[in-house]
């Protein structure tokens, strides 16, 4: 009992660091009292530790200590995730808005604002949004690093999707510095019948902390496809809130490919009935790489459908953390709940850590949950050999079908080809 | 064509000798068959001869053309000209139909020091080939061996073997969960293969995957050795009598 004071005088001491180096957030314009608001929560959570049960698979250290570790610049000569998709492209360098490397915002049927551009105006669409879902999302779990992006963000994109506009919107992070630490806060209004595509791809920071809010309306679509980059050093801890109307879907995909830490939460609310949610996630690590996808979906409504799918290959000691959870409320009967989460280690070192959930309080629902952790079927890589195929390709051949069911999850199977592309360009380089 | 002499196999885990010296040469452009009672070591030397792992050569040898086989990778071997059709074909989900042959074909052309074949040069000469052994668009789409029947899954291997035009073909237990129908489909998408140049070894348990396949050569196989060769009479008479007159009698 002794001990207990003390714990919790080191998270307070981790969480003052953190906020020195931070100091005050901005107080001024529409999102002003949002941001102070979460800094409250920030405050009152604390930045987790090893020793909080959501962070009990890994060390959240490198997430939330003062200064960001630098992480060297990754340059490669391969081509980038979805150059060759018809995009209105939003560059960010470092976090830094590149008006001269990014597309005219303007395109029919959406509204887009920067953060930063429009923080000081007193009136904006987004303010009751802003932080809004984040904060819904703190209950029952608490996510400081969430709380800490909507106080501080220093930038962001704010869109307003009223119509179906003809080009997906793609966020695109690069980065030049070794040593950035970068919070971005987006935020998606889908009206009612309106439907778009995100995209976000890049290595974006050496740290990277991201909010991405969506609201989705009744009979609404939001697709979201990301390529997390490749950057070995880099950091990152996302998190997706979704707020689901009547009859809208929400289908998000991420493939993320090395980076030292990655933590991706995703939070779904489904509060209409007949909505659809799919959250799915490819992961490919070779060595010091630990990447944690932690989902919460909450069915609030009638007849909705949920389904979540991770697939992960892990090589080399590197580390796999899959945290899913379904809550159905109570009366949100019909529920059909899907998850699966599975790792494919191609040796020995490497690890799979998984922590399925269901907590339901409806009585006519059909959930259903799964999680495997494999080694690469000897029987069908002799069959494929015997065939003539060489052992590195037939395994690659193999990993990329075992991933298969994760990206076929990706609706447009252009963009579900590019990010196959991706996994091979990747194969190519992490030989056994 | 194919020359195995006196060759041993244990298996590699467990003290268990499996196949005693067997000795066999198939010549090219003549059909051998391998009959013999369950355990007798058939399957094994069929792995073994495709370099399947878990098996431990104690003696002999296998050349096919005069390479030897034994010292080469699965996947050397059938890129030398081996093609073993499987008892049990191997599903597997997530990798299509196509996509597999095409692999196969094109990394067996590489390994040969051969051009690639295009996509579409490939969709042309598989289609004409699922044709003759009624394989439709959508079992080409599907993946490999899923969710396909006993008989799909045997005319599968026919149609590998029609495309990667193997120099030797071993077959393993290719009747086995065919009805009459689907056996003669088999046999003649074999048949249609027999050539000057290329040999079979065909392993089986009954006679009437025989009379489809008409074998220039029947061995008995019994204790991880070859008991007694003949000609196609030989097979006749272990449907008749069954394998204990010959048995008995070799002992």
């Amino acid at each position: 009992m002794a001990m207990r004071p003390n714990l919790m005088q080191q998270k307070q001491d981790a969480t003052e660091a953190r906020l020195a180096v931070l100091g005050d957030p901005p107080a001024t314009g529409w999102s002003g009292s949002s941001r102070q608001a979460a800094q409250e929560r920030l405050v009152q959570q604390g930045l987790p530790d090893a020793r909080d049960e959501y962070w009990r698979f890994i060390r959240p250290t490198g997430l939330t200590e003062a200064q960001a570790a630098p992480a060297p610049v990754f340059t490669h000569s391969d081509t980038s995730a979805f150059d060759e998709i018809d995009r209105l492209r939003l560059v960010f360098v470092d976090g830094i808005f590149d008006a001269d490397a990014s597309d005219d915002a303007a395109m029919e049927g959406v509204q887009i604002d920067r953060l930063a551009e429009v923080a000081e105006t007193d009136i904006h669409w987004a303010q009751g949004l802003y932080g809004t879902l984040e904060e819904a999302g703190q209950t029952p779990v608490p996510r400081p690093l969430a709380a800490l992006n909507t106080a501080y963000a220093s930038d962001g994109v704010l869109i307003h999707v009223t119509g179906k506009p003809s080009r997906p919107i793609s966020l695109i992070y690069r980065r030049d510095r070794e040593d950035s630490d970068v919070i971005l806060h987006h935020v998606v209004k889908v009206d009612a019948g309106a439907e778009v595509t995100l995209m976000e791809n890049g290595p974006a920071a050496a740290r990277l902390n991201t909010v991405l809010e969506v609201d989705i309306a009744d009979g609404a679509r939001f697709h979201h496809v990301r390529a997390q980059g490749r950057d070995h050093q880099r950091q990152a801890a996302t998190h997706l809130f979704a707020r689901l109307g009547e009859k809208s879907t929400f289908k998000s995909f991420t493939l993320t490919a090395n980076g030292k830490l990655t933590r991706n939460e995703c939070v779904i609310e489904l509060t209409g009935d007949d909505a659809t949610a799919h959250v799915a996630g490819a992961c490919v690590g070779d060595g010091d790489f630990v990447h944690d996808d932690t989902v919460f979906i909450t069915h609030d409504a009638l007849n909705c459908e949920s389904r979540q799918v991770f697939k992960k290959v892990l090589r080399n000691g590197a580390t796999g953390v899959f945290q899913g959870k379904i809550l159905v409320k109570e009366g949100a009967q019909k529920t059909d709940g899907y998850q699966i989460s599975q790792s494919l280690l191609l040796d020995g070192d490497s690890q799979f850590l998984a922590k399925p959930e269901l907590e339901i309080y409806a009585d006519d629902v059909a959930c259903s949950h799964g999680s495997t952790s494999g080694a690469i079927d000897e029987d069908a890589l002799f069959y494929l050999r015997s065939r003539g195929v060489p052992e590195e390709s037939a395994t690659n051949l193999l990993t990329l079908a075992f991933l298969a069911e994760a990206v076929s999850e990706i609706e447009d199977e252009t963009l579900a080809a590019d990010v196959l592309k991706r996994v091979e360009s990747w194969l190519e380089r992490h030989r056994s | 064509m194919l020359t195995i002499k006196n060759l041993n196999v244990k298996l590699e885990d467990e003290d268990k000798q499996i196949l005693k010296g067997v000795d066999l040469t198939v010549e090219a452009g003549k059909v051998h068959a391998i009959m013999g009672p369950n355990g007798s070591g058939k399957s094994t030397l069929s792995y073994v001869l495709s370099g399947k792992g878990g098996y431990e050569v104690t003696d002999g040898s296998a050349t096919l053309e005069g390479a030897d086989l034994l010292g080469m990778e699965a996947e050397e071997r059938a890129a030398a000209g081996l093609f073993l059709a499987f008892q049990y074909p191997i599903e597997i989900p997530g990798v299509g139909n196509m996509t597999f042959l095409r692999t196969a074909l094109n990394a067996q052309r590489k390994a040969r020091g051969e051009d690639e074949m295009s996509a579409t040069e490939f969709l042309k000469f598989v289609r004409e080939k699922a044709k003759t052994l009624k394989i439709d668009a959508e079992m080409l789409k599907r993946p490999v061996n899923v969710g396909f029947s006993g008989g799909e899954k045997k005319r599968n291997e026919i149609l590998q073997m029609a495309v990667l035009q193997p120099r030797m073909c071993v077959l393993d237990e290719t009747d086995s969960g065919l009805d009459v129908d689907a056996m003669k489909l088999v046999a003649d998408g074999v048949n249609a293969l027999r050539d000057e140049g290329r040999g079979f070894l065909v392993i089986t348990h009954y006679q009437r995957l025989l009379d489809h396949i008409k074998p220039d050569v029947v061995h008995i196989m019994a204790d991880g050795r070859i008991v007694k060769t003949g000609g196609p009479e030989l097979a006749l008479e272990v449907e008749h009598n069954g394998y204990a007159d010959i048995l008995a009698e070799v002992q």
